[in-house]
């Protein structure tokens, strides 16, 4: 159902509490959008480069990007960016070759320097003209997509029913999930390898030994949206295709993404900081930009709220879902997404033995929907509560999908009732899929008849709970620096983890522009070049 | 420690229940690569059969695409179980309130009981270790941090092995409480032999921390061949873990 066939005013909030939330997360977030204007990371210089087209590996496996970047960064530094050494030793080279030149480099065969003067003009040119071929190339995918949406069919409705598949193997992976298309999925996530978010570098090629899950590679995309091409036209709908940018990475896997038309991407503001440890600077940049990335190529980001939950009671803790989509929401707007691309998470993990357990879930639901009314929002089954009892666990998720059925939700993770026990058996996606469709079918349109009675319990715990992050966010702003919400994630604000701002993986990576720094991506995304 | 179950009121013999002493019934369900047709069905019932399951009804089959089957068995099983040769771990340590852990720490030890937590490896499903060491805790009881004589370090998620020792040594840690629930290609026993390695490669012999894993699929029995103190396996609380821990440490006091 689209949104827009709800009546979004069921909870009664009050309209400048609601302005005040999101001028607090303005706020927030304006001091981070600074400092991610004013610094790059060697993710964000890599993903350049992979826009101008230089891919592959040494034998090592080392991405030919790593090697060039680490090349510019011990000779030049990268404060000035890498275009400006990159396309002014091309020049020099005579045959603009830039695989050819990454390789001489990686040996010291060449010589970089930062440009200056006319030297320094013609390496923007230069370099504006490679990285806009990539950019190209990206809107070419996003029209693909949208010709393919308009002549195979779409999803028959929403929410779409999003399946993941996660062998490990990517020639594994691909009939799994065209069974999943085929059973009834209208999304397919390819879960990665669980350390691939600690790598900082993106693996090469087709790779069949993942751990929990599948490596994101640009072949790996290419070979499953492929397969998916193939199936949306054998079942006249088009089957969309989810994979993860959040990690040490996010630049150059967004890029990739829109590269080979991916059409959802797991990105969220914090979940690097706060749940893998990732230095909050060089997660705001990379953010950011491949935000900027996924708005160009049309991708629909799907944030991690979920992740709050997991970790944290979900009634104490149910205020900082909504702070965190209201962060989510003002980065995503601020990097050119708009509000059909933002599929910000909630889940639902509230301890089933809790009384009124299944009403505070519709109330934060609902919360959801009504603070975001245009957004596809991605509602998350539960993981916490489900205990090993597959039987209570399959009811817990029809009571989850009843949830996503009442409060229009546009992307819904198919609960398993094995979920914490095994990897699903075939036959536990079947009865998870059968779980879905007899509540779609069943209830699907209930939220026509459904209007909580004014005052009553759940329009009272979505005001509190709204309340309740309007003051987070008060206290966040009011945290003291130039960049409060950093203190604030330094402190502990969010969940039980302290994260301070000069600490966590990939710091090394970051840096501060010089007054000369050159980012020919930016430029073209940011509509000045 | 192993040791006799006690034996139920009918005897040490006991059949499954469904509605009736005696009746041995069982549900089980299952998928073969088959299409679903008369053949299929017959094939649940042998495997139904094999498994000991007679008589065996089977109550439903659904194809799920052109090449497999789900089926629900509903049968008898016929094998008896003789609890006498059950062997189980008995809790061989007397569960502690929170007052009285802190009371025996701090007579037997005389200062905090350091105790040091992570999820090792590539996992990163800290709420195992979290529901142990966070002071919300687990099954309305509260995490080891509420205990005053207990110090607690919880590295958190993805802690590399080194890390953890470094962070051992430096903490002069009594006890190393490891959560593994990731457990594709056993990677939760490679992870456990390779951090109980490590700790008898970096500590004089007899010297290291008690070391602890907990996680929803080890086997309990396996701690000699996973070279660590005890393994906790699902449904386990702080007030078990703090009990044997005290009980641990204050009952074979440890060299350095």
């Amino acid at each position: 159902m689209s949104p827009a066939a709800l009546d979004l005013r069921r909870l009664d909030l009050d309209p400048a509490t609601v302005r005040q939330a999101r001028s607090l997360a303005r706020a927030a977030g304006k001091p981070i959008v600074r400092l991610a204007r004013t610094h790059s990371t060697v993710s964000v210089e890599r993903a350049v480069l992979r826009l101008a087209g230089l891919s592959g590996a040494d034998a090592d496996g080392i991405p030919w990007v790593n090697r060039l970047v680490d090349e510019v960064r011990s000779q030049t530094g990268l404060e000035h960016g890498v275009a400006l050494p990159v396309w002014d030793a091309l020049r020099r080279s005579g045959d603009g070759d830039l695989t050819a030149l990454a390789q001489r480099a990686a040996t010291g065969g060449v010589e970089l320097r930062v440009p200056e003067g006319k030297e320094a003009d013609r390496a923007r040119t230069a370099s504006t003209r490679a990285v806009g071929r990539g950019i190209a190339t990206i809107d070419r995918r996003r029209t693909e997509r949208e010709r393919m949406v308009a002549k195979v069919g779409d999803a028959p409705r929403q929410p779409w029913i999003y399946l993941i598949v996660a062998t490990g193997d990517i020639y594994e992976d691909i009939p799994q999930a065209q069974a999943a298309a085929r059973e009834g999925a209208d999304v397919i996530a390819v879960i990665r390898s669980t350390g691939q978010s600690l790598l900082d570098y993106v693996p090469e090629g087709a790779t069949r030994e993942g751990y929990a899950g599948t490596y994101a590679t640009q072949e790996n995309f290419r070979l499953m949206r492929e397969a998916l091409d193939d199936v949306s036209r054998e079942l006249g709908r088009y089957v969309r295709l989810t994979n993860y940018a959040s990690g040490l990475c996010m630049p150059e896997i967004a890029t990739l993404a829109g590269l080979e038309r991916l059409d959802m991407m797991l990105n969220d503001s914090m979940y690097g900081i706060l749940f893998r440890d990732i230095n909050p600077v060089r997660t705001f940049v990379d953010q950011r930009f491949s935000r900027q990335v996924h708005a160009r190529a049309g991708i629909i980001i799907n944030t991690g709220e979920d992740n709050y939950l997991t970790t944290a009671d979900a009634v104490d803790e149910a205020h900082t879902v909504t702070v965190s989509q209201l962060l989510n929401e003002y980065f995503a707007k601020e990097a050119g997404l708009e509000d059909w691309q933002l599929g910000l998470g909630h889940a639902f993990e509230i301890n089933p033995d809790l009384p009124d357990s299944f009403r505070l879930e519709l109330a934060h639901a609902m919360l959801a929907r009504e603070l975001f009314p245009k957004a596809p929002l991605k509602w998350m089954p539960p993981t916490k509560h489900m205990t090993g009892d597959v039987f209570r666990g399959y009811l817990l998720d029809g009571f989850f999908n009843l949830v996503g059925a009442l409060t229009g939700q546009g992307i819904l993770l198919v609960g398993m009732m094995t979920e914490a026990v095994v990897t699903p058996f075939l036959s536990d996606r079947d009865l998870a899929l059968q779980n879905v469709r007899y509540v779609l079918d069943a209830a699907g349109a209930l939220h026509e008849d459904f209007r909580p009675p004014p005052g009553g319990f759940i329009q009272r715990r979505a005001h509190q709970v709204l309340e309740e992050a309007v003051d987070l966010l008060g206290r966040i702003t009011a945290e003291p620096g130039k960049a409060p919400l950093l203190e604030a994630i330094g402190d502990g604000t969010f969940g039980l983890m302290k994260r301070p701002a000069d600490k966590g993986k990939g710091a090394d990576g970051v840096v501060v522009q010089d007054k000369d720094y050159w980012n020919p991506a930016t430029e073209i995304l940011e509509g000045r070049a | 420690m192993t040791g006799r179950g006690k034996c139920s009121a009918q005897g040490p013999v006991v059949r499954p229940y469904g509605d009736t002493t005696g009746d041995g019934m069982v549900q089980v369900s299952f998928t073969l690569p088959v299409p679903h047709d008369k053949r299929a069905e017959g094939a649940a019932l042998q495997l139904a059969a094999k498994m000991g399951l007679d008589p065996a009804m089977l109550v439903h089959a659904k194809a799920m695409g052109p090449d497999f089957t789900f089926f629900v068995v509903y049968g008898s099983v016929t094998h008896l179980v003789d609890l006498t040769a059950v062997q189980v771990i008995e809790r061989e340590y007397p569960l502690l309130s929170a007052k009285d852990v802190n009371a025996a720490i701090k007579k037997t030890l005389r200062r905090k009981l350091v105790v040091i937590g992570a999820c090792i490896g590539t996992d990163a499903h800290t709420v195992g270790i979290d529901a142990i060491l966070n002071i919300k805790g687990f099954a309305g009881e509260k995490g080891l941090e509420y205990y005053r004589e207990v110090k607690v370090v919880n590295l958190g998620a993805q802690v590399l092995v080194p890390e953890l020792v470094a962070h051992a040594r430096a903490e002069k840690a009594d006890a190393v409480l490891v959560s593994q629930v990731v457990t594709q290609r056993d990677a939760h026993l490679t992870n456990t032999k390779e951090m109980s390695a490590a700790f008898r490669e970096s500590y004089p012999a007899g010297a290291t921390p008690l070391l602890v894993v907990g996680g929803p699929r080890f086997d309990e029995h396996a701690t000699a061949e996973l070279g660590v103190d005890r393994i906790f396996g699902r449904g386990t609380t702080p007030g078990e873990v703090a009990s044997y821990l005290v009980h641990a440490l204050t009952t074979r006091p440890r060299a350095a």
